[in-house]
């Protein structure tokens, strides 16, 4: 898989569908200033959880590396203490 | 990350948190003394109280020990590091405790909670969640 803040080729992006120009996806954390994830906040922590209660990849969410990773510290946390599910069919 | 250091003794004081999902079970009163006796083991080990936090009844995301409800409560404190094993321990061999989490906190987490607690943000995200309760 390509880096997903790789540099986009123009070619590449004239040859697929120049028209349907993605919205350029965004670290939120860095973007708000926001410096703590706090593990007890599940409503917050929803956000980057799917359905069944994985964590979602980065290409996704847009979150960099940095905050993904406090994220996911956060996310397991919240399992631990049952603020979250381990497994769920319906979460959203 | 030392928050107080006095040169004779040094004495170094870390930012904890500790959350403690109690049994069910328990009545008011079980649970008031469960606590003082928590709250009193930090002071006594030379501790500092910063805040407690007290969640109540909370229905669990899944069932543990066969009850899908617990009594949460937060401590956050100032402690020595060999402070926390300690209190850990007690936490096991407690029977009315079903599950802990000890965290060391870093200088945004204090931050972030001193903010929470003067109710600087997440007002109508806290809102929302007392409606859910």
């Amino acid at each position: 898989m390509a880096a997903p803040n790789k540099q986009i080729n123009p070619a590449m992006v004239f040859n697929t569908t120049p028209e349907v120009q993605q919205k350029k996806k965004y670290c939120r954390f860095k973007k708000n200033g926001i410096k703590y994830i706090d593990y007890k906040d599940g409503n917050f922590l929803l956000k980057f959880v799917n359905e069944q209660g994985k964590i979602l990849p980065r290409r996704l969410t847009g979150t960099s590396l940095k905050y993904q990773r406090k994220i996911a510290l956060a996310v397991k946390r919240a399992r631990h203490l049952a603020i979250l599910p381990y497994v769920a069919d319906q979460l959203k | 990350m030392a928050t107080k250091k006095n040169t004779n003794e040094e004495v170094v004081l870390n930012d904890y948190e500790s959350v403690i999902i109690f049994t069910p079970v328990l009545s008011d009163e079980q649970l008031k003394d469960a606590l003082a006796k928590y709250r009193n083991m930090i002071i006594e080990n030379g501790g500092e109280m910063v805040h407690e936090e007290n969640w109540g009844l909370t229905k669990l995301a899944y069932p543990i020990n066969k009850k899908t409800t617990g009594f949460y409560h937060i401590y956050e404190y100032k402690a020595n590091n060999s402070f926390v094993s300690k209190f850990e321990l007690a936490f096991r061999r407690d029977e009315r405790i079903m599950r802990f989490l000890s965290t060391s906190l870093d200088k945004h987490a204090v931050i972030y909670n001193q903010r929470k607690r003067n109710g600087e943000f997440n007002q109508s995200k806290k809102d929302k969640q007392q409606e859910g309760k």
